[in-house]
């Protein structure tokens, strides 16, 4: 198995009464499998995955990474952020060597690669541009790079179309899942959108409203390339559809409870 | 190239203006030399104070002679002074803020300390200079370093604890040490905050160099204007005073290049 999660809980301590954000997640991820969380806002999908990742340690249970607990962040396990973090200082190329020079490899192996990588995912002209002047597409783009450049097992990914306007995201949904093809890594995958899940997954985690826990473990069989406006591909989501939105509306009136409880 | 003479245009009208205006002022008559020389007469006091004193004697080179004048020499001492003080304080602070920006318990720590310290004018500390460091430029290199700590501090603090912790997180998972994720990521995180410390700090250094001089120093710009005092050479005074304006302006200018520079890759800079 690449990520193991056993018993996962989180609780948060905020301004007064502590939040249960998990309440007790067990889920496998095999090696290879590209895997969406689905699921409303606040159901603890994106903290799921900051423990993959390392960034928090679980109040209960563990995660296991290649069988081994998770002790902290670490290249193995790259990241990809919604906000697409990129170091605004540094060019395009600097950012992209970032994980190699930490790494201490030697500036003739970084420059390969680095010059590789930014071919792959067609950068090249961009190399020695600052990230303010890209578009949030192209950015995102050097993000894919940067955690590419270390070649990691596993990459977790933050709902890292959720800022793109339709047709970037379309662009970027067919170029990730052409890198997944041939890299052949395990993806997890945080998004809220049913469509986004169902193109890209082999299997679909929908969610609960907090405390989250996995409220359905879906396969998704449709061969690839997927079509949105296949048949069986809307069925689907439908199916999909009705599963999260009884979770937003569970989200919604909490929401609405907590307003009228103050 | 036109626009550019006009903005040059619209940027000397004020100050002609009231050149006119004092020039008007002192040949009416209205106030007494002593009290306010006219602008033609500062403006030859200054060119007197910036030429060499002495003819030239062919003993020495002809650029040192060309250098030799009083208002050179002021300058270059007041200059001096600001770079010692403001290096001091400047590789005291820099660390020191890093440090304490990126540890909360540290900060919890030392702040009490800082709050109370940070208001005194270093101008407070003179007495106390004196004290410790004597006559000379001991007591004004500590009075500036002095001046240029807090602003540096304070700004350098601020920088490394606003920084995006995403920036932080993507780092570590990239396997960054701690020690690269300090150099690389906190602190250029930090440099908008860091620079305009610095500017504050040079700003703060410059205004205690003069009054250091003043109390302390035997030559240099302070130094300078309050001689001309005794001697009640008003046009020295007001000589000495543009001088001052002319290196604090130059400074700034050196200032907002290198702040385009480091902050080249900064939204809004172009």
């Amino acid at each position: 198995m690449a990520l193991e999660f056993q018993g996962v809980a989180q609780r948060f301590q905020g301004q007064g009464a502590p939040v249960q954000v998990l309440h007790s997640v067990d889920l496998s991820i095999a090696e290879g499998e590209f895997v969406c969380l689905l699921g409303p806002s606040g159901c603890g999908k994106s903290t799921l995955l900051n423990a993959a990742a390392g960034f928090i340690q679980p109040t209960k249970g563990q995660v296991l990474f290649r069988g081994t607990p998770i002790q902290g962040p670490s290249p193995e396990r790259g990241m990809v952020f919604q906000e697409y973090a990129l170091f605004p200082w540094m060019s395009v190329e600097e950012n992209v060597a970032f994980g190699l020079k930490a790494r201490g490899e030697n500036p003739e192996k970084i420059r390969t690669r680095v010059a590789e990588l930014l071919a792959k995912l067609r950068l090249t002209e961009f190399a020695g541009r600052w990230p303010r002047d890209l578009s949030g597409g192209m950015r995102q783009r050097v993000a894919i790079a940067r955690v590419l450049a270390l070649d990691p097992p596993c990459l977790l990914m933050d709902e890292p179309f959720g800022a793109l306007d339709a047709l970037t995201r379309r662009s970027l949904q067919d170029e990730l899942l052409q890198l997944w093809a041939e890299l052949g890594k395990t993806v997890v995958f945080v998004t809220h959108s049913i469509e986004e899940a169902i193109l890209l997954a082999d299997r679909i985690i929908v969610m609960t409203h907090r405390p989250g826990q996995v409220k359905r473990d879906c396969k998704v069989t449709l061969p690839r390339p997927r079509d949105p406006a296949d048949p069986a591909f809307n069925a689907l989501k439908q199916e999909m559809g009705q599963l999260v939105m009884a979770e937003q509306h569970a989200f919604e009136d909490a929401e609405r409870k907590s307003f009228t409880a103050d | 190239m036109n626009s550019l003479l006009n903005k040059l245009a619209r940027g000397l009208a004020a100050p002609v203006l009231i050149l006119a205006l004092w020039q008007g002022i002192c040949a009416l008559g209205w106030v007494t030399p002593q009290a306010l020389p006219s602008p033609i007469a500062v403006g030859l006091k200054w060119l007197e104070y910036v030429l060499p004193s002495q003819p030239y004697d062919g003993n020495q080179s002809w650029l040192m002679w060309a250098l030799s004048g009083e208002l050179l020499h002021d300058a270059g001492g007041s200059l001096w002074r600001v770079i010692m003080g403001f290096g001091v304080g400047f590789v005291l602070a820099l660390p020191l803020g890093l440090v304490m920006g990126a540890n909360a318990r540290l900060r919890e720590f030392a702040n009490p300390l800082i709050q109370v310290l940070r208001p005194i004018p270093p101008i407070a500390y003179i007495p106390l200079a004196i004290l410790w460091f004597g006559l000379g430029n001991p007591p004004a290199i500590f009075l500036i370093a002095l001046g240029a700590f807090f602003p540096i501090l304070m700004n350098t603090m601020a920088g490394v604890s606003q920084v995006d912790s995403i920036y932080l997180r993507a780092a570590r998972n990239l396997g960054a040490s701690p020690g690269r994720i300090f150099l690389k990521v906190m602190l250029p995180g930090a440099m908008p905050f860091i620079l305009s410390g610095v500017r504050i700090g040079i700003g703060t250094a410059f205004l205690v160099v003069i009054v250091a001089e003043m109390i302390a120093v035997n030559n240099g710009l302070g130094y300078r204007i309050l001689e001309a005092r005794e001697y009640f050479w008003t046009d020295k005074i007001i000589a000495g005073m543009l001088s001052i304006g002319l290196i604090g302006l130059g400074i700034d200018l050196a200032m907002e290049r290198l702040n385009r520079h480091l902050l080249r890759w900064h939204r809004g800079m172009q």
